[in-house]
């Protein structure tokens, strides 16, 4: 470095600066363009997936809002259904209604012989439907004798051709349907036979392994009463938790620490969470695997963090003016906080608990340690039955093949999706409504 | 049953809290400045003494009386039954609970297991009886107590606010526990996991297949527990994702809040974020079934060879559900960057990609690899996304077109389905959690750390 | 109001050094106080820049009412007023620092040299190049010294060679009169620099890139006297070179330092004139309330 002259300054002025900075100017301006093309490049990337991604669950998903049902003429045959005559309900009960549905079918098709040929006729009905035909004829055993066209639940193969997600110009051994049966379907959608009635069975049914049968009520229910718990028990501890640091804790070691563990108990993996229900709750305590009872023990210590983080921020933002003025009148520290400062963070704190609840209503990872992953046809009753919940249904259902799965699953994906827009809605409004600027 | 007897309890505090009130009036003789404090306070000093010992015994009872009547059964069998070895009478006395709440039970039951489920559910019937005798005794004993020690001059809001206080100090250290809980559940099963096997050979060895063979000359008939596989498979994964997501995340957050106008911010941030509140099952399922097959296909018109559950779909689709994530850290940590920064960037004549580039980016770095390492340690712990679109097998590979398996998705895959509690297999679960969560944990600190400091410079 | 104010005028009158660049007076008598028309001679023989009919809004605020004033070349000239009187928001007007406020919009006409600065064919990044500007509080980048000085001239390429920049940057060190203070720690961070030395470095950045015009708002807020007293000389000697516009809450700093002054109140341009003039013989009423300390 060479030292400058020592007085005057050296006249850096050779050039003038306005030539100076024209000469550069449109370089400048092109790479200022190009960075602010990146800008919008990457966010239209981000916001591009998120459409795609809505897109293409949407698409996949709204056909299973409805479901294909087929037409049959059933003979309620006294001989099969009650062959003693005497309205015994046992035996009504007991009855083989799946004879009906096949004596129903071969009406249709008279024509149609021989062993193979007649399991692939009757492997166009759901099995369900032999269900349906029995609890028609418990409520009213009137039926029994009479002749009724009724509408049948379809098999899923037919529903899936119904939709179009059959390619039928491939070889018959490569779909899954077969020559004949796709004719006796047109057949059928000839003549009204077939048509699409909005599908009940999936918002009513627990899990099958028969798709057409497949529901969600019972992810619907374990999801429901996993999140109870986890409201109960993580709502009233993560607000005292937040009163008391925000409130009444002095500054000390011991409070820093629970600090830092909260912080890095909301950055732990969900998974690790699993772990502790397995190793704690299950293999400790004893408590039964698959239980919406430990799924929401789980959830609860996961949406803790979020409860306390959110309800010290809606804490601090209430002023210490009102700390101050209901402490001048002598109301207790817990007068003060239970009269004046909690109803004022009330809201804030809701907002913290829903959008924690959100996020505990979309998890999976955890509950897939403690066995909510078992097949269960059951709707559970309670606490202690065995269940699973919405996200892991949907885990479930993910991994089978069949197209009609993928439909309930993207369907299933948008009833989630649902709630999860719902509750944040929900938050997004108690936001609104009860803010406050002070 | 616990439902009614804590709602008798429940009662008998409602009960209890408008005795004492009553009571405080009438010690007050109608006075109410006689008395130290306000009536209410007396009937919550009455609630607490009816419902918190009888609550306390309760939950205590409720704890050990299963493993007592067990024990007592047990205890009363014939011999031969009594004396089985520990795994085939755990079963025997699961086969006995079933009994008595009436499942399936896997076995036909002779006469001593029925002679037993009958003791078994005489002791309980007989255990809760005593429960509702004891918690009901206690809770009317505490009313009485209650109602005894109240006067004008008790100090009940002060010996009520110290309950309250206890209990609040009580649920503040939750935290500390579930920490706790979380390190000994995976640090005790983990230990056991490393008298199985070495230490050094799960961290360094090159071979994972947990599954153990049936025959004995089969290869890893033990099985194989070398975690490097995993580990890489992990930072490829992770490492796909941060590519993904760090560009899109960062240049959407310098856009929006540098560049966009407040109206376009109010619409596209939410939007944005829409992505962070997505269950990640549902990005499993899209990785799954859209994106892969997409890659898949791609890639073989390209001439590429690509695995079905390649290690870019699951990075791809991670790195999606990460960009928020980094978008959102990175936004509050350019916020926190003063104006006067820009101020005197712009007032030197810089355009704004100059003064973004030069000055914000340098300002905010800390706080941008602050959260760069949050979303690191986010991608490492995700599971969902990796269990549905990642492949099984724990290949040694860099190639992103490979199929490879991650430390998450195989804590899933070990410890979902049948499990023998003391198998090396299960096991290894722990102790990859363990890794896991210790990394997780470093990570998060520094990180923290790191954008304490960072905020601090600028507060 | 007589006795007080006598006496802060005279105290005023042993302060006021005399100033040799004091032109002529102004010949515009005063007679209706309530006329918020511009009081004093708003024009200059040899201009740098000349504003005309300047209205600033900030969304629905009206914060800049048709203010007309030259600057002079190579003079200093300060603006004072009370808080919120719109002398900074003028000063951001002169190199367009009003652009990066969303609702703040500028009607008027200000010219530089003979470029009017809100053309459209003026490119903004080219017009704060030649009116540099210098911020209320310190603001070194968190960069070393040597990087903060070298920002400007290396994003207008100025310079092609490095030790082309590291005489330019010692050069604006100098004339900063920073050099002595850092030339052994160029590489340390500028924030680790005391605040008077900080807003030296901003002075030092700004001059870096040779501009015409340096605008300083409020320089020496944030700073001690004793570093207040050295950026005040430090004005003087850049007056040689370069226009200079001060904001200022000091009176005494506007009458050590400039040569004409400009009152601002509520948005109006009330009075410019010689700072002598406008410091012993206000002819508004406002700016005789004001440097009397009536209010402010």
């Amino acid at each position: 470095m060479n030292k400058p002259s020592d007085s005057a300054a050296p006249d850096f002025r050779n050039r003038d600066i306005k030539t100076i900075v024209n000469a550069g100017l449109k370089r400048r301006h092109a790479a200022e363009r190009r960075f602010r093309w990146y800008g919008l490049i990457a966010i239209s990337l981000g916001l591009a997936f998120v459409a795609l991604m809505f897109g293409n669950i949407i698409s996949k998903g709204y056909p299973a809002f409805w479901q294909t049902y087929v037409q049959l003429p059933i003979r309620f045959d006294p001989t099969v259904i009650d062959p003693e005559g005497h309205h015994d309900p046992k035996a009504i009960e007991s009855a083989d209604y799946a004879a009906l549905v096949r004596a129903g079918l071969r009406d249709l098709f008279p024509a149609v012989q021989g062993r193979t040929e007649l399991r692939a006729l009757y492997d166009l009905v759901s099995s369900d439907a032999a269900y349906e035909l029995r609890s028609r004829v418990i409520a009213n055993p009137a039926l029994i004798g009479t002749s009724q066209e009724v509408w049948l639940l379809a098999s899923a193969t037919v529903d899936t051709l119904v939709k179009g997600n059959i390619d039928r110009t491939l070889d018959e051994t490569e779909r899954p349907i077969k020559d004949n049966q796709v004719g006796w379907i047109d057949k059928l959608q000839a003549s009204g036979k077939i048509e699409k009635q909005f599908n009940t069975i999936l918002f009513t049914g627990g899990d099958s392994r028969e798709p057409e049968q497949a529901g969600i009520r019972g992810a619907l229910m374990g999801s429901f009463y996993t999140l109870l718990i986890t409201f109960l028990l993580s709502f009233p501890m993560g607000v005292a938790t937040a009163v008391y640091l925000e409130e009444f804790a002095p500054k000390n070691r011991w409070t820093d620490l629970i600090e830092v563990n909260i912080n890095n108990l909301a950055a732990v993996p969900s998974i690790v969470f699993g772990l502790l229900g397995l190793a704690v709750f299950i293999n400790f305590f004893g408590l039964p695997r698959s239980a919406p009872l430990v799924g929401g023990l789980v959830l609860s210590l996961m949406t803790l963090p979020v409860i306390i983080i959110a309800g010290r921020a809606a804490l601090t933002s209430v002023p210490p003016s009102i700390r101050e003025a209901a402490l001048g009148m002598g109301a207790s520290k817990l007068q003060m906080v239970g009269h004046h400062v909690l109803p004022l963070a009330m809201p804030g704190m809701l907002t913290g608990a829903i959008i924690g609840m959100a996020r505990a209503l979309g998890e999976s990872a955890p509950l897939l340690m403690i066995g909510m992953v078992a097949f269960i046809v059951d709707v559970p009753k309670g606490l202690m039955d065995p269940a699973t919940v919405l996200p892991v249904q949907i885990y479930l259902w993910a991994d089978l093949p069949e197209r009609a799965f993928v439909e309930r699953t993207s369907a299933a994906i948008m009833v989630l999706l649902a709630f999860m827009v719902l509750m944040n809605g929900l938050a997004i409004i108690l936001r609104k409504r009860f803010e406050r600027r002070w | 049953m616990l439902t009614y007897l804590l709602l008798t309890l429940a009662l008998l505090s409602a009960a209890g809290y408008y005795l004492g009130r009553h009571r405080a009036f009438a010690v007050a003789n109608g006075q109410l400045r006689n008395l130290h404090s306000l009536p209410g306070f007396y009937g919550s000093y009455t609630a607490l003494w009816c419902g918190l010992p009888a609550l306390i015994v309760l939950a205590i009872w409720m704890v050990l009386q299963p493993g007592m009547i067990v024990d007592w059964v047990v205890a009363g069998m014939p011999p031969e039954l009594r004396d089985l070895p520990p795994d085939r009478l755990n079963l025997m006395v699961n086969d006995l609970k079933n009994l008595v709440s009436g499942n399936i039970v896997s076995s036909t039951p002779n006469a001593a297991i029925l002679e037993a489920a009958n003791h078994y559910r005489n002791l309980q019937t007989i255990g809760n009886a005593a429960l509702w005798v004891v918690v009901l005794t206690l809770s009317m004993a505490g009313i009485a107590i209650g109602w005894r020690k109240i006067s004008p001059t008790l100090r009940a809001r002060n010996r009520v606010e110290q309950v309250v206080n206890v209990l609040l100090i009580a649920s503040s250290t939750i935290a500390i526990f579930t920490t706790i809980g979380i390190v000994l559940s995976v640090l005790f099963e983990s230990i056991r996991f490393f008298q199985k096997v070495p230490i050094s050979e799960f961290l360094f060895g090159l071979q994972w297949s947990p599954q153990t063979a049936l025959r004995a000359d089969q290869i890893g008939s033990s099985g194989a527990f070398g975690a490097v596989p995993l580990f890489t498979g992990t930072l490829l994964i992770s490492g796909i994702a941060m590519l993904v997501a760090v560009p899109i995340g960062l240049m959407s957050a310098l856009y929006l809040s540098e560049y966009a106008t407040p109206r376009f911010r109010a619409t596209a941030k939410p939007a944005l974020e829409v992505l962070a509140g997505i269950p990640t099952v549902v990005y499993g399922f899209f990785a799954a079934l859209t994106v892969a097959p997409l890659i898949r296909d791609l890639g073989s018109a390209l001439g590429f060879q690509v695995a079905s559950e390649s290690a870019m779909a699951a990075g791809l689709v991670m790195g999606i559900m990460i960009i928020p994530f980094v978008s959102s850290l990175s936004d509050d940590v350019i916020n926190a960057v003063p104006q006067s920064m820009r101020d005197g960037s712009y007032a030197l004549g810089a355009t704004k990609s100059e003064t973004i580039k030069r000055v914000l980016l340098p300002a905010a770095l800390p706080g941008i690899v602050g959260s760069i390492l949050l979303a690191v340690s986010r991608a490492i712990g995700e599971t969902m996304i990796v269990v549905m679109a990642a492949g099984l097998s724990a290949n040694l590979t860099a190639n992103p077109l490979a199929a490879v398996t991650t430390v998450t998705v195989q804590i899933v895959t070990l410890l979902t389905g049948d499990q023998e509690f003391d198998s090396a297999k299960t096991l290894a679960a722990f102790a990859l959690g363990l890794m896991l969560f210790t990394v997780t944990l470093i990570l998060n600190i520094i990180a923290l750390q790191v954008v304490r400091k960072y905020r601090e410079q600028y507060e | 109001m007589s006795t007080t104010t006598i006496e802060i005028k005279t105290a005023l009158d042993t302060m006021l050094k005399p100033n040799p660049h004091v032109g002529k007076q102004s010949s515009v008598e005063v007679t209706d106080y309530n006329n918020r028309q511009t009081v004093g001679k708003i024009t200059v023989d040899h201009p740098k820049m000349i504003c005309r009919g300047v209205n600033v809004y900030y969304g629905e605020k009206h914060a800049l009412k048709n203010v007309g004033i030259d600057i002079g070349a190579n003079e200093v000239i300060a603006f004072i007023g009370p808080s919120g009187c719109g002398k900074s928001t003028f000063l951001r007007c002169l190199n367009r620092m009003n652009d990066t406020i969303p609702v703040c919009r500028v009607v008027g006409q200000i010219k530089l040299d003979n470029d009017d600065i809100y053309d459209k064919s003026i490119d903004v990044v080219q017009l704060r190049a030649r009116v540099g500007m210098v911020f209320q509080k310190p603001n070194p980048f968190p960069k070393s010294i040597y990087e903060n000085v070298a920002y400007g001239p290396r994003i207008h390429g100025m310079v092609n060679t490095k030790p082309e920049l590291d005489d330019l940057v010692r050069a604006s060190l100098e004339r900063a009169g920073l050099i002595k203070e850092v030339e052994k720690r160029l590489e340390e961070p500028g924030t680790s620099l005391s605040g008077g030395q900080q807003q030296r470095l901003c002075i030092a950045r700004a001059i870096a890139v040779d501009p015409e015009v340096i605008l300083m708002d409020e320089p020496c807020s944030a700073l001690d006297p004793i570093a207040t007293a050295k950026i005040e000389e430090l004005i003087d000697e850049l007056r040689e070179k370069y226009t200079i516009v001060i904001v200022t809450h000091s009176m005494q700093q506007a009458a050590r330092v400039s040569q004409r002054t400009a009152y601002f109140h509520l948005g109006d341009l009330i009075e410019v004139g010689e700072t002598d003039q406008i410091f012993t013989n206000p002819k508004h009423k406002l700016t005789e309330d004001y440097i009397t300390g009536r209010f402010g």
